[in-house]
């Protein structure tokens, strides 16, 4: 059963500082007592008829207008001017072996408020219409929920046995098997438990969107480019097609490393950061796919065709802020994200033959990651890099930019 | 079911003879006991801790001390309960059985758990076999006549299809001529005689009629939201006319808003002076007494001083009738967008009002724990329906006009007669007030809803429960049924709008005999709504079928 919650009472203190303060002082115990019994029992009233008027508000918080509302329907004279919209805290004080919680009141030269200018004024009321479902589908329009909550997203990455647990007795096909199975899992608990390959259907419009914003991405047009970017980074019904999105950026760096494709690379990558910006998907199942992609990027020896000529640098700096922002989202003490990414560019800079573009570009990486991580790895190593002079200019940087 | 009414009689009976602390412990010792449902009555009850409370509190008490608590039983649980108290002398607990409750005994089996709990919840016990005994006239009036003005129209039309049409035109109406034993007459309460514009209304609706989409469990309406956005003040209640061209908003500053939805604009009419010169005898006579100056797509409706509850459509769109915080109901004019006039009889806040059907009767459900009838060209109620235990939150008529449903906060849902104004329906098993409240199209059923998230839908014929739909996890505050009845649509405060099926609780209400005898009808209880949405922090305040079976729903956008 529920557990016994004490009822709330005003105590006899209270009344005393409250009576205090409008200039009553001496009151006896028993005064006390019978005044905090009284008014306790009638604040709950008018919080139970307050409630009444919040309900028929269609509302779930109390607000100071209900309260008016429950004391006007009591004949009782209804406060004037109390106005918050948020929470007031009490403001702590002590003193003469006292103490005391008490709301602050400033107090406002009238001069200023005169003479400021009036606030904004607000936005009209206006009606807006969407469909909300066609034919009992819901459309993954911007006016709705995504379909799938980024927490739902999150939850099925971390603890894919959850989902099992909560499959309830669905009549469909589908969710048949799903059942059949769960009933038999606890005659064996030994058995590891299996999650049910997904069948990963995407409709015509989204595979048209996939074909579409590739094509975009990695193409000539500069201003579609953009737009695919910004699709990319807002939609939030993207979440059925990340695993070929990922597929995509893998590939597509994997080959365009070996053919020295610089322009390709940057817009891959920039892709890739269009996904990690968009606030609606959770990227962690694809993590294993993208993170090479990005590493490659930062440390191959060979980016383009013309190393002296091209900026390859920019896209090594680029891809480690990317890396930098991978660590931050999906570090867990599971994963131990950052830990493995940082062990594999200090071991990268402790590789005596590597050639100086894969230097330059774990130097970037573990600047990126962080004043601690530069404490640590990179100041104490013993590199022969350090006499060169462009360990001077790098240090000089990273420590200019925290 | 006899724990909690015994164990708050003992506690009064501590508090008024001066016990304060033995009741406090009283109290804590056994409250924890009762069920969840009805721990909010407990938390109110534990407010009350001297006898001086009590004297004051006279509107709780009346509920607790004067009526009596009622109980069914089958006999041999009844008599083995009394057999048990008297051989262990515990005189005390059968006095109070015998005073303050009534255990209304039925001779067969004992309910089960399920079922006990199913009715159990309401503020004064469950029904008594004799308060559900009325015969209620659940059938729907007979249509009018209106075969000659449609075939006329017909005739000028497509020439092959013509006998297809006349010959579903026919069927339509041929259902609704046949004499429906439980239908009241057409004069059993007066009802205002049609307008040309009423019938012309009539035949439009018909005519949508036949296009209507067949709206069913496989195949799920389509469902156009439409959200008020920057209401800072707070949105109370929308409603969208009859035939979805109006929409209506009250908001908590006492403001109504009334939007077109259709790309006709609002305009009101001319004035008297204008009027005068215009030819009557013109075709556009209707188009030509709007100005056109005064064309909006918004009108704002000013009058009321508190927050307003229900703003509701006529069905012919002339009137609009608002009630509010002020206790006031106020009647607007739509053709000029001014209030006609103010209808002052609860002294308390107003929390509902409904137009009838057919027009001129309206009635309001207020805090005074009455729900009055009144007739728009009188000042003064003409039905005023006296019995619920608290504030009546919510009323509606039923499709013949001839009844009128109340829900109430004591968590119980009556019907009134209107004839007569007596209870002809008790119905309990809310386990919290009940917000909202909706009759099927064919009339054989109530549905009701309200903050306990449950669906309960009872069969007007014996006023037993049907079915409990749970499915919403907060208060539930509209509901709408499909143009034949099939699907359900609920929607509340949860942000969700969610689907149900009836057909086949209306195949229940048709199959099973109609012996007014039948003590327990099991009740289903549906987990699997046909399907939820979900809003982007919307809550649903309102859910209209159209003409041709799309579901319209509105809602304010809860900026956190």
């Amino acid at each position: 059963m529920a557990e016994q919650k004490q009822p709330s009472t005003l105590s006899g203190d209270s009344v005393k500082i409250i009576a205090e303060s409008i200039g009553i002082g001496n009151l006896t115990e028993e005064s006390l007592t019978t005044m905090s019994d009284d008014a306790t029992y009638r604040l709950k009233l008018l919080i139970q008829d307050a409630k009444k008027f919040m309900r028929h508000g269609k509302r779930k918080k109390l607000t100071q207008a209900d309260f008016d509302h429950a004391l006007k329907v009591r004949n009782i004279e209804p406060l004037y001017g109390f106005q918050a919209k948020d929470h007031i805290p009490f403001r702590f004080a002590s003193g003469g072996g006292r103490e005391l919680y008490f709301t602050e009141e400033k107090e406002i030269e009238l001069q200023d408020v005169i003479n400021s200018s009036g606030p904004k004024v607000p936005m009209d009321v206006t009606l807006k219409a969407h469909w909300l479902s066609i034919e009992g589908q819901q459309p993954a329009i911007p006016e709705n929920p995504p379909p799938a909550e980024k927490s739902e997203q999150q939850l099925e990455s971390l603890d894919p046995a959850a989902k099992l647990a909560a499959v309830k007795p669905l009549k469909d096909k589908a969710g048949k098997d799903t059942t059949g199975k769960a009933k038999h899992r606890p005659r064996q608990p030994e058995l590891v438990k299996l999650k049910d390959l997904e069948i990963h259907e995407l409709s015509v419009e989204q595979q048209f969107y996939y074909k579409e914003i590739t094509e975009a991405c990695v193409g000539s047009d500069e201003s579609r480019r953009a737009e695919a970017l910004q699709s990319l980074a807002t939609d939030p019904g993207l979440y059925q097609m990340l695993p070929r999105f990922s597929t995509f950026v893998c590939e597509g760096v994997k080959v365009n490393v070996v053919q020295n494709n610089l322009a390709l690379l940057i817009y891959l990558m920039r892709m890739v950061k269009s996904l990690m910006d968009n606030s609606a998907l959770y990227l962690e199942k694809y993590l294993h796919e993208l993170t090479p992609a990005i590493c490659t990027c930062i440390v191959s020896k060979q980016l383009c065709m013309r190393p002296d000529v091209d900026n390859h640098w920019a896209l090594r700096d680029f891809a480690a802020r990317l890396m930098h922002q991978l660590c931050k989202t999906f570090t867990t003490s599971t994963n131990n994200v950052q830990t493995r990414v940082t062990r594999m560019f200090t071991r990268c800079l402790q590789n005596e033959k590597a050639p100086l573009a894969t230097y330059y570009g774990s130097i970037s990486a573990l600047g990126e990651l962080g004043h601690e991580v530069i404490r640590r790895r990179l100041v104490p190593s013993d590199l022969r890099v350090s006499s060169c002079s462009c360990w001077g200019c790098f240090c000089a940087l990273h420590s200019d930019a925290r | 079911m006899l724990l909690y009414p015994v164990f708050i009689q003992l506690y009064l009976e501590l508090v008024y003879n001066g016990h304060e602390d033995a009741a406090r412990d009283f109290y804590d010792k056994f409250s924890g006991e009762q069920d969840d449902y009805l721990q909010e009555d407990l938390r109110q009850l534990s407010i009350i801790t001297k006898k001086q409370h009590m004297e004051e509190n006279v509107h709780v008490m009346e509920n607790f001390r004067t009526s009596k608590y009622v109980i069914r039983m089958s006999r041999d649980s009844y008599t083995m309960l009394k057999r048990h108290l008297q051989a262990t002398k515990k005189n005390l607990l059968l006095n109070l059985i015998q005073e303050h409750l009534y255990v209304d005994v039925f001779d067969g089996l004992p309910r089960s758990k399920e079922q006990i709990s199913a009715v159990a919840g309401a503020l004064g016990g469950e029904a008594r076999r004799e308060s559900n005994k009325t015969k209620v006239f659940y059938g729907l009036l007979k249509e009018p006549e209106l075969n000659v003005q449609l075939e006329e129209e017909e005739e000028g039309a497509e020439g092959e299809d013509k006998p297809k049409k006349k010959k579903t035109k026919k069927e339509l109406f041929s259902r609704k001529a046949k004499n429906d034993p439980n239908a009241p007459s057409s004069t059993r309460i007066p009802l205002p005689e049609l307008t040309d514009s009423d019938k012309l209304d009539k035949v439009q609706s018909l005519r949508e009629a036949t296009k209507r989409v067949k709206v069913t469990a496989d195949n799920l309406p389509s469902v156009c939201f439409y959200t008020i956005l920057n209401a800072h003040q707070g949105v109370t209640s929308i409603e969208i006319a009859e035939d979805s061209s109006l929409m209506a908003a009250g908001f908590a500053d006492g403001v109504i808003r009334i939007w077109a939805m259709t790309p006709a604009r609002l305009r009101s009419m001319k004035y008297s002076n204008e009027l005068e010169i215009i030819d009557k005898e013109a075709d556009d006579v209707l188009e030509r007494m709007m100005d056109d100056r005064t064309a909006a797509n918004m009108k704002l409706m000013l009058g009321h001083s508190g927050p307003v509850y229900a703003s509701r459509f006529s069905t012919d769109r002339k009137y609009m009738l608002s009630c509010s915080e002020d206790a006031t109901i106020r009647l607007w004019s739509l053709l000029t967008y001014t209030c006609l006039v103010c209808y002052k009889g609860h002294t308390y806040p107003v929390w509902d009002v409904r137009f009838c059907p057919q027009g001129y009767y309206f009635v309001s459900a207020g805090q005074d724990r009455t729900a009055r009838l009144w007739v728009t060209d009188q000042y003064q109620p003409v039905r005023i329906f006296t019995g619920h235990l608290s504030d009546v939150d919510c009323v509606q008529f039923h499709p013949n006009s001839n009844y009128v449903a109340s829900g109430s906060c004591d968590r119980t849902v009556r019907l009134w007669d209107v004839l007569t104004g007596n209870c002809v329906r008790y119905m309990t098993g809310h386990k919290a007030a009940v917000q909202v409240l909706c009759f099927t199209p064919c009339g054989k059923m109530l549905a009701s809803a309200g903050a306990d998230g449950l669906v309960l839908v009872w069969a007007l014929h014996h006023g037993n429960l049907l079915a409990i739909l749970s499915s919403h996890t907060d208060t539930i505050y509209t509901m709408g049924f499909s143009r034949e009845g099939h699907i359900l649509a609920t929607g509340g405060i949860d942000n969700c709008v969610v689907m149900w099926n009836m057909q086949k609780v209306a195949e229940q209400v048709d199959s099973e005999d109609l012996s007014l005898s039948t003590v327990h009808i099991k009740t289903d209880v549906i987990e699997q709504p046909l399907a939820s949405y979900h809003t982007k922090a919307t809550p649903v305040l309102c859910l209209h079928f159209s003409r041709r079976n799309l579901l319209l729903a509105a809602g304010p956008f809860v900026q956190t």
